[in-house]
């Protein structure tokens, strides 16, 4: 089904109370309801026309709340945007996570950062601004809150306790966090149990929240692009690429082609790296020290092959609004690709004998399963929901930067366990490598930058980063500033159904499946 | 499993050379930019072009101030008034206020334990600061252990700018250290706060909050400088200055 036969669809199905709005872009289909009609509406898109859901941008205008829930249009590609309004002073909506459970979330942080209530939501608080640190009703993203200063008069809560659940005899809550084994990333796990398996899982996240969205309105879109390249820097460029779509949506800015074959270079390549380092750590998980050691060298590997093509190990001031900061050399380029090729090599002869190493197997098989009835459900992206039989592709269905000129595959797996998982990282490595192979082939001369002349609007850019699609929507103002910035990350959305794979496996597991979901906790708080 | 055996022997030694030589790999450092004198009008309009205020005049030279850097490349990418970058990675420095290390023969001479606390890191830091525990660096040959306990710790490893709800974690996890103990504070935004901080949620870095000795600038700082702080904590290799050039004073912080 695309966007025109879904139109119909939609006209011949809800014959009155939903306005569709033609006109503007063709890729995307915007649809506004009467409120009254909202929440059946997603679910009808979500459940009876089976479109995947993407995020819930909320916007405080001058005189009323905006707030977009977003879907994908599947097959034919393109994006069908349901838009609400209500009056500033009535800050409620109704809430669309009762039918549509991956918007449960996208509802809690907004609840949260704007104050705005969804009616029949069931966990509203306590979520990006934790209790025990803030009172409720500080709500950072109103206009009128000041970003630059902390906020005066704490009135933390004392009380606050996690919630418990299980309520079996001898039950408990095993607390992990947020500082805890190594040197990991700050997040709070709360696993109930009553011995050996886990029974609930819980995760507390923001504890690194830097409020990016908050902080980065008012700021040029030039420091913004810091904002988008810094605020999870294990996949900066991916992040950077769709902040600078979004600005160049905005302002019709057509990318020059070899800045365009530039940009999936060094996104392929950061995909590669990313892809490699996440192996290394599977295997490291697994305490199998040979083999997280010798991917841990072909990670350096490709760092400091980064750095030596980009000036930077984690490519930051590559991507340039309207195109690239700097032309990289043809022959640079392909230097660049013979040491991927030679690492690729080297990690498939890996591969090989991880896939004859019963211990290591035994350990990811069957553990950490996500079914793909759960995966649709909660609208899982990335290397993750590819290992559970959901592609979602950015690159495939709805192609930026020319993708669509290059040939590749999105691998596909069913059993949505950790081996599945570490199967599709291979197989993607692959697909990147080879992907590189025919950008190589098709750098053509020419100039990587094009000058852009800011101008007010609002646009969504996208991009498919290493751990799934990312979104970046912003709006500019009169001035060429940052109006709002709104980032979906794929960790956001992933770390949702983090507690599917955790839940009925024995804590031994966790480390194995918390390495194998490669969950960023960086790209989820912002 | 006798073929992880044989393909660790036969793979060698990665690891570098240093500290005892230096490592000159491609791409082991983004690079920092070098102060000193270009033109006036060059000055002014570098100045104009850092987003974090890291380059600033003083006495008619460009100096740049290190705990701010963020590589952005602003400042070399057109090549009409670019700034030489230096390609180096010994850049750990001593905190305004930090304490002096000794010579070798102080309480750190044996093998240190470091307990890492991600203050609000955007990854780059973190992921630096675990492939000192790759083959090309291996810092368990220098004595250093990661320790997932504070109760162990004798060095406190801080990576971000201090987020807001870090705070207490952060405190506690120093409190429960055993004395004597040093805090490290790893890359610009715990220095600083880079492009995240200050802020309603983000201190303006690390020193907000704990007593720091040493401060390793980059965005993030690779893994030999992260190597060459924690040898300059316990003494085994000297501080350097944060700025260039250096400065007898270090420029108060702006706002």
């Amino acid at each position: 089904m695309n966007l025109a036969e879904l139109e119909k669809e939609i006209t011949r199905s809800w014959p009155a109370g939903v306005k569709i709005q033609g006109g503007g872009d063709p890729r995307f289909l915007l649809i506004e309801p009467d409120i009254g009609l909202l929440r059946d509406l997603c679910g009808w898109l979500f459940t009876v026309a089976s479109l995947p859901f993407c995020g819930t941008i909320a916007e405080e205008g001058a005189e009323e709340w905006e707030l977009r829930h977003i879907f994908y249009g599947v097959k034919g590609g393109g994006w069908v945007q349901v838009m609400a309004r209500r009056p500033l002073a009535v800050n409620t909506f109704p809430s669309i996570s009762t039918m549509v459970h991956a918007a449960s979330w996208q509802e809690r942080e907004i609840e949260d950062l704007f104050g705005l209530t969804f009616e029949g939501h069931p966990l509203l608080g306590d979520f990006v601004l934790h209790n025990d640190v803030w009172q409720e009703g500080v709500e950072p993203m109103r206009h009128r809150f000041n970003a630059r200063t902390p906020v005066a008069g704490r009135r933390p809560d004392p009380d606050w306790r996690p919630r418990r659940i299980v309520q079996a005899p001898g039950s408990f809550i095993m607390p992990i966090g947020p500082v805890f084994a190594g040197a990991n990333e700050s997040v709070h796990l709360e696993l109930e149990t009553v011995g050996e398996d886990v029974i609930r899982a819980f995760s507390r996240l923001f504890y690194k929240y830097r409020g990016v969205e908050k902080i980065a309105e008012g700021r040029s879109a030039q420091d913004v692009l810091l904002l988008a390249e810094r605020f999870s820097a294990t996949t900066a460029f991916a992040h950077a690429l769709a902040f600078c779509q979004a600005v160049e949506n905005i302002c019709a800015v057509e990318v020059p082609v070899r800045a365009a074959v530039l940009r999936i270079f060094i996104a392929e390549l950061e995909r590669f790296r990313h892809h490699v380092g996440a192996i290394s750590a599977i295997c490291e998980s697994t305490a199998l020290a040979v083999a997280a050691s010798q991917t841990a060298i072909l990670e350096e590997d490709l760092l400091r092959l980064s750095g030596a093509l980009a000036g930077h190990r984690y490519l930051f001031g590559l991507a340039a609004l309207g195109g690239m900061t700097q032309d990289l050399d043809n022959k640079a380029c392909r230097d660049a690709l013979r040491k991927c090729q030679e690492v690729l090599r080297r990690l498939e002869g890996l591969e090989e004998m991880l896939r004859f190493s019963s211990s290591f197997l035994d350990r990811l098989e069957e553990v950490g399963f996500i079914s793909t009835a759960e995966a649709r459900n909660h609208s899982l992206v990335g290397p993750l929901a590819r290992a559970s039989g959901v592609v979602h592709d950015l690159r495939k269905i709805q192609p930026y930067s020319g993708y669509e000129r290059f040939s590749f595959e999105t691998p596909k797996e069913r059993e949505g366990d950790g081996y599945a998982r570490l199967r599709i990282l291979f197989e993607e490595s692959r697909q990147s490598v080879q992907l590189m192979e025919q950008v190589v082939a098709a750098l053509e001369p020419g100039s990587v930058e094009v000058p852009v002349r800011l101008r007010a609007g609002a646009a969504l850019g996208w991009a498919e980063a290493p751990r799934g699609a990312a979104f970046h929507w912003l709006r500019l103002g009169e001035d060429g500033r940052v109006a709002r910035y709104r980032i979906n990350p794929p960790s956001f959305i992933n770390w949702h159904g983090f507690h599917l794979s955790v839940e009925n496996f024995a804590f031994q597991d966790l480390p194995i499946i918390l390495a194998t979901l490669d969950l960023s906790v960086a790209e989820n708080d912002r | 499993m006798s073929q992880w055996v044989r393909r660790g022997i036969q793979t060698g030694i990665k690891t570098t050379a240093y500290p005892k030589r230096q490592e000159t790999a491609a791409g082991v450092s983004p690079g920092l930019p070098i102060g000193g004198d270009y033109p006036a009008r060059t000055i002014a309009e570098l100045i104009e072009r850092c987003p974090t205020q890291a380059l600033s005049e003083i006495d008619r030279r460009l100096v740049v101030d290190y705990r701010r850097c963020v590589h952005c490349s602003r400042c070399r990418n057109d090549p009409a008034m670019a700034v030489v970058w230096q390609q180096g990675y010994e850049w750990a420095g001593l905190a305004a206020g930090g304490e002096q290390p000794e010579l070798p023969g102080n309480e750190f001479r044996h093998s240190v334990n470091i307990l890492v606390v991600d203050a609000g890191d955007c990854g780059a830091c973190l992921h630096e600061v675990k492939q000192l525990n790759n083959p090309y660096y291996n810092m368990h040959r220098l004595g250093f252990f990661i320790t997932p306990t504070p109760r162990q710790a004798d060095v406190l490893l801080v990576v971000g700018p201090g987020s807001d709800q870090m705070r207490v974690a952060l405190q506690k996890a120093y409190e429960a250290m055993p004395t004597p103990k040093r805090v490290v504070a790893v890359g610009t935004c715990a220095l600083s706060g880079s492009v995240f901080g200050p802020s309603f949620v983000s201190a303006g870095g690390i020193g907000q909050i704990l007593p720091v000795d040493i401060e390793i600038p980059g965005q993030p700082p690779p893994p030999l400088a992260i190597l060459h702080g924690l040898l300059a904590v316990v003494g085994r290799k000297a501080p350097v200055a944060l700025t260039s050039p250096e400065l007898p004073v270090i420029p108060k912080e702006r706002v």
